[in-house]
């Protein structure tokens, strides 16, 4: 689907020192400390971590929807820390694609026009929209539903039109945060496999978010594990489970 | 986000809460029609104002005298030591009529034709006043709801009859119409420079001849003459043709004919003392001018020319004066209405910021810029404002014409004439629409730079 692209130092994806703190009333909450991560083009890394461990926080810094306390996170030579608002916006368009564990699917369109949002964010050429909505759907199997919103999907269909809509602008990297959250052990495995299959296939980098141990094992090629904010341990899915 | 795919979102969006955005844009229609009835009503008085005094005939024109006469309209008379000038004040005649046409601007001159006089009606006598109406006088709104007709020509032997006076005539004064009366006048016959002034008297009017208009030496003399009328209409009141000396007209005639009368005016006995019966003069002249702006510009020129002139200028600026103090309020009412819609329109767009906390944090982890989420907003607002203008510019309208239709049932009631009081102009349309878009842009302002500053982590978690 999209063509994988050079990266910074050779990789996808790169965190130095990257920290974020909230001030909670007088409390200072250290959510990411000190944390340096450097994930390869066409690595599927999971974050691991139980609640609060700061692995969503963390993606949401690489997805660039939040900014760093301290630290640099690189993406295609780039530091997030230093762009403006509108590049990061860019960047979540163009480099990006993301999923939550809340599909977050807008709930008045139809799975089309959902699919079709980003590329209207991304000022794609109208008569291009129909046929990368195709691709993208039919990827994910979903391309009978169109029509359909997303109350009349399945939590499985919905995950797989939310990892469609993230698909759609031909990102470099997906972000996955706890994809399977929301899904019953079959659907979510599934969702595992399209995950893989999406990696294996197009050669995309995925980080993804999760607490579930033994499907980070099962699919993911690199397991960073996260407590308190920091790095705990940091090795090949094999090694860690 | 290109414009059209912010439309169509915006569109959707407009829809997805479509009685809240409705009660909205109803909001800001009815601040715009308050507005647009408003000013529609101010601008229609004033038209209406405008139109019947100008019809009138007093704002476009000067009535224009000696210097010697005009001093005795501006109070008690002022002794000879202290006038400023010792050269005699100029004489108002043909020759001044002629200078007067020539002016830039000026559409005729015309003399005031009016005097006392007696009637025959049926073998009756009645005292009235006549007066000279000028052909141009048709145009006057004095006209426009008179039974029966306007003269037929400049010198036809018609009269009209003043409603009061034609009441006096008859009980019913349609029955007038198609009837004659005998108008019985004095009129000045002038004596030769070697006639006795006896030998003058008693000419009659069939033997008077072009010859009788030589110059005199001395003065004239008055022959009772009669002259046939037919009463062709009977008018509410006389419009104004001069500054009305002997008071209104109550029987009109064409003014061709009242010249031809050769009625003698007060001012004859001044000038046969002063010597002056070589030409006729005129007591006043009215100057009828193409507008009334240009009122101010050929009454300066008169007065250069050593004449005495008085309009109605000042009591029009007056008049303008009014209708801007009274449109002002009427926009100041309009726009209150308009200010309190906007409030509308604020607190609908917060409501949405509220309600789609999390659709903004989607659209910006999908790469929505604070720029997109912003013109979203914009743009929603905008089109409301733009929705409302035009639905408001169009109940401003009806507004109008309730009023009008109601108005007008009144005055029927009161059996007067149907007016209407209210105008809409294109430059109102496009005003109030403008102004409702940039209201509404301006109300959205702040609910937008809010919604584009929202943080979409925090806005993702939003439940």
């Amino acid at each position: 689907m999209g063509e994988m692209t050079g990266t910074s130092n050779g990789f996808a994806v790169r965190t130095e020192g990257v920290s974020r703190q909230y001030a909670m009333g007088e409390a200072l909450v250290h959510a990411v400390d000190d944390v340096s991560i450097a994930v390869k083009p066409g690595e599927f890394v999971a974050l691991l971590g139980s609640s609060g461990s700061g692995k969503s926080t963390l993606l949401n810094l690489l997805a660039g929807l939040d900014r760093p306390t301290s630290g640099a996170i690189y993406a295609h030579e780039h530091n997030l820390a230093e762009m403006s608002s509108q590049q990061l916006a860019h960047h979540r368009s163009h480099t990006v694609g993301m999923v939550f564990q809340a599909f977050n699917l807008l709930p008045r369109m139809t799975l089309e026009e959902n699919v079709e949002l980003p590329l209207r964010l991304a000022e794609v050429d109208r008569a291009e929209r129909p046929a990368r909505v195709r691709e993208a759907v039919e990827r994910v199997s979903l391309a009978a539903r169109l029509t359909h919103r997303p109350s009349e999907l399945s939590g499985g269909e919905q995950q797989r039109a939310a990892l469609a809509r993230a698909l759609v602008n031909r990102p470099t990297i997906l972000l996955a945060d706890e994809p399977t959250g929301n899904l019953d052990s079959l659907t979510g495995d599934a969702i595992m496999h399209l995950l893989q299959e999406i990696n294996r296939t197009l050669q995309m980098t995925i980080v993804m978010v999760t607490h579930d141990k033994v499907r980070a094992a099962r699919y993911a090629h690199r397991i960073i594990t996260m407590r308190d904010g920091k790095l705990v341990t940091e090795g090949a899915s094999d090694e860690i489970a | 986000m290109k414009l059209r795919d912010l439309t169509e979102l915006a569109a959707r969006n407009l829809r997805e809460a479509v009685l809240r955005n409705s009660l909205t844009t109803l909001g800001i229609a009815v601040g715009v029609a308050s507005l647009v009835a408003m000013l529609s009503l101010g601008v229609g008085l004033q038209e209406l104002a405008s139109t019947r005094l100008s019809r009138s005939g007093l704002f476009d024109a000067v009535f224009v005298t000696t210097q010697a006469n005009l001093r005795a309209f501006g109070g008690p008379p002022r002794p000879m030591a202290e006038r400023t000038s010792t050269q005699p004040a100029r004489r108002l005649d043909d020759d001044a009529r002629q200078q007067l046409a020539q002016i830039k601007n000026v559409v005729e001159v015309y003399p005031e034709v009016r005097f006392p006089t007696e009637v025959q009606f049926e073998g009756k006598p009645f005292m009235t006043t006549v007066a000279g109406i000028p052909a141009s006088a048709r145009r006057d709104g004095a006209f426009d709801e008179m039974k029966g007709n306007f003269f037929s020509g400049p010198e036809a032997n018609e009269a009209i009859l003043q409603i009061e006076f034609a009441r006096d005539l008859a009980k019913q004064t349609d029955s007038l119409l198609g009837k004659d009366l005998v108008l019985r006048y004095a009129e000045k016959e002038p004596l030769p420079a070697d006639a006795p002034p006896e030998n003058a008297a008693h000419k009659s009017a069939a033997n008077r001849s072009d010859a009788d208009d030589a110059p005199a030496s001395g003065g004239f003399s008055l022959v009772p003459r009669e002259l046939k009328l037919r009463i062709i209409g009977v008018v509410e009141t006389e419009p104004a043709t001069g500054f009305g000396g002997f008071g209104r007209g109550r029987l009109l005639i064409p003014l061709q004919i009242a010249q031809n009368l050769r009625i003698a005016q007060p001012t004859d006995m001044r000038e046969m003392l002063r010597g002056n019966t070589g030409k006729p003069s005129y007591e006043t002249l009215t100057v009828r001018v193409s507008s009334p702006k240009v009122v101010q510009s050929v009454e300066d020129t008169i007065k250069g020319m050593g004449f005495g002139t008085f309009s109605i200028l000042d009591a029009t600026k007056n008049m303008m004066l009014f209708f801007t103090v009274f449109d002002s309020l009427l926009l100041i009412f309009g726009s209150l209405a308009l200010t309190v819609a906007s409030l509308g329109i604020v607190n609908t767009l917060v409501m949405a910021i509220l309600e789609r906390r999390r659709e903004i944090g989607i659209l910006k982890a999908l790469g929505a810029a604070d720029r997109d989420v912003r013109r979203l907003f914009f743009v929603e607002a905008g089109a409301m404002g733009l929705l409302g203008g035009v639905l408001g510019v169009a109940l401003g309208w009806l507004i109008g014409r309730a009023l009008t239709i109601g108005t007008n049932a009144y005055l029927k009631r009161q059996e007067l004439p149907a007016i209407d009081i209210s105008s809409i102009h294109w430059w109102m349309v496009a005003l109030a629409i403008g102004v409702s878009f940039f209201v509404s842009l301006a109300a959205g302002m702040y609910p937008a730079s809010r919604a584009a500053r929202l943080n979409p982590v925090e806005a993702l978690r939003y439940e």
